[in-house]
């Protein structure tokens, strides 16, 4: 029991730094972006080599990061300057880093068991550790988001996203912040990727497949179950869904369905959300009506 | 002084839908002028404005300020000296962001928008007192979401984002048309207001004729492109709403309005 709920806790809080990221392109940007597919295993790759060349787990984290960062740059280049529609722009970086992923690790898979990480120096005090120690950079991640939401420039890629008109208005070029916006969200998606690498100890070129129906339904549950709840910052319930999404597929998994089933059932998960968040969709309607009957002969 | 050059614009040109916008019109605003625009619809007013603020670019011609040619010079840097006010209360501000951040923003035009805190609390009175002096009851609500505001509310809000910071134009767009008469009263009272204290340079497109007779130096009258009534100074003073209700339902049954 212990061991699947840190296997929650600890899963959870790594793509909750992945769901900050997408936060701030869905959420905050409205802007699909399907890049985080090659990001995240963009951010594991170069953790994996840089670790394996001895470089310090802590400074390959960062240099992931910077490498998400120009990840998202290029997507929101190719968008903006090339005008390329949303989607297919997410979808042609993705596709493209799959194959610059392998080139960076070398292989498909590349292990580094016994290579220091950053959860090396915690492993003495059991999984535990591991939990405290994502819980900080989680943490770490939310308060310097919710920092820079509150700056000046935090404020006009708020303004991008809600009403684009006013950032010309305001004479800034809308189409930057947008860019600034999806460096952003692609470093979280790299620095997630990096943390996952080192926590499991190895690169799979295949481990991003999905990475964004999982950031999605994250963000979506964080924000819509806790919507009413104002008092809760955003990105602290982008965290909250992250570990709520985690447990409910750790429980469909524990009710006997076999492994390989897991992108099925997180996608059917995902689908699921989907419908429920929708206040447009049939299946809601029908709900609410059905209560409002009931509200009527009571 | 702005300044427009022989300008030309077509919509779908080279098709059979093509249709003739504008055709080497010309047009100079003195600075300190308040020119009303009326017209039909489809006789070009809107997007007179939106050629001198950059949202649609024209065919040929050329666009100045003073002595600066801003013909090519995209929107957003036009906006640095441009204020604008949409017909939408909804496009002058940021529904997600409170009174107190949607003030913050628009003052800072201008500058760099760096990582210094957006909001600058030492401000907050200063805001205030602006929002009190319109009479909305906004001075009350800093840290609500604009979103939740009526239509009035913003557009006051718009209006006064728009001139926050020193801008030599303010481009009104039909900015009273989306609201109840009593509301569309009371911005534009606030809207002579501002322009009076700021000494602004202002060009409003406007449906409402009686808005045009009582505010602004000069009044313009736009058919297919073209201007065809041009008052100004006391030729301006003494025009009737009846003078241009003739002249404007003259035009509409050429139209077959």
């Amino acid at each position: 029991m212990q061991t699947v709920l840190f296997g929650i806790l600890e899963e959870g809080f790594v793509y909750a730094i992945l769901s900050l990221g997408v936060y701030i392109t869905y959420k905050i940007l409205d802007f699909p972006d399907l890049s985080v597919d090659g990001t995240y295993p963009l951010g594991a790759a170069v953790t994996a080599a840089l670790i394996v060349s001895g470089v310090n787990p802590y400074i390959a984290l960062v240099i992931s990061f910077f490498a998400g960062i120009a990840a998202g740059f290029l997507t929101g280049v190719i968008h903006v300057k090339l005008g390329v529609r949303d989607l297919l722009s997410g979808i042609i970086v993705s596709l493209g880093l799959f194959s610059v992923n392998l080139k960076i690790a070398g292989k498909a898979n590349l292990a580094f068991f016994s290579e220091e990480t950053i959860f090396t120096s915690v492993a003495s005090i059991g999984t535990f550790g591991t939990v405290i120690l994502l819980i900080a950079l989680v943490i770490v991640c939310k308060l310097l988001l919710d920092f820079y939401l509150n700056t000046k420039s935090g404020y006009l890629l708020r303004a991008t996203g809600s009403n684009d008109k006013l950032v010309t208005a305001l004479g800034k070029d809308k189409g930057s912040v947008r860019i600034l916006g999806l460096a952003l969200a692609n470093g979280f998606a790299a620095f997630a990727g990096a943390i996952m690498c080192q926590k499991q100890g190895y690169f799979d070129v295949g481990m991003g497949t999905g990475t964004m129906v999982i950031g999605l339904a994250n963000v979506i549950i964080g924000t819509q179950l806790l919507k009413k709840m104002s008092f809760i910052k955003a990105t602290t319930a982008v965290i909250i869904g992250s570990v709520i999404y985690r447990a409910c597929v750790a429980f469909a998994i524990n009710l006997g369905a076999p492994a390989e089933d897991l992108k099925l059932i997180t996608a059917i998960l995902f689908l699921v959300i989907l419908v429920i968040s929708d206040s447009k969709s049939i299946f809601r309607k029908k709900l609410s009506n059905k209560s409002g009957k009931v509200m009527k002969n009571a | 002084m702005l300044k427009l050059n022989n300008i030309s614009k077509f919509y779908n040109p080279g098709t059979v839908n093509e249709m003739c916008l504008f055709e080497d019109y010309s047009l100079e605003i003195e600075t300190g002028e308040f020119v009303s625009i009326v017209g039909s619809n489809g006789s070009g007013k809107t997007s007179l404005l939106n050629i001198i603020c950059g949202s649609i670019t024209q065919d040929s011609g050329e666009i100045w300020i003073d002595d600066k040619n801003i013909s090519l010079m995209p929107e957003f840097k036009r906006a640095a000296f441009i204020g604008r006010v949409y017909q939408n209360p909804a496009f002058g501000t940021c529904p997600d962001m409170t009174i107190l951040e949607n003030m913050s923003i628009a003052d800072n035009k201008g500058k760099t928008f760096g990582l210094r805190l957006g909001a600058n609390r030492n401000k907050t009175e200063y805001y205030r007192e602006m929002l009190s002096e319109i009479g909305l009851g906004l001075e009350n609500k800093m840290d609500v979401k604009v979103g939740v505001l009526s239509g009035g509310q913003r557009q006051a809000m718009a209006l006064l984002m728009a001139t926050l910071t020193p801008v030599d134009f303010l481009i009104l767009d039909e900015h009273t048309a989306a609201l109840d008469p009593k509301t569309a009263d009371k911005i534009m009272e606030l809207t002579d207001r501002i322009v009076k204290e700021k000494k602004l340079t202002t060009l409003m497109v406007t449906h409402n004729l009686r808005y045009a007779v009582d505010y602004g130096s000069r009044l313009i009258m736009m058919h297919q492109g073209h201007n065809v009534m041009d008052y100004k100074g006391e030729e301006k003073k003494n025009i009737k709403i009846d003078n241009i209700l003739e002249k404007f339902n003259q035009i509409s049954i050429e139209c077959g309005n």
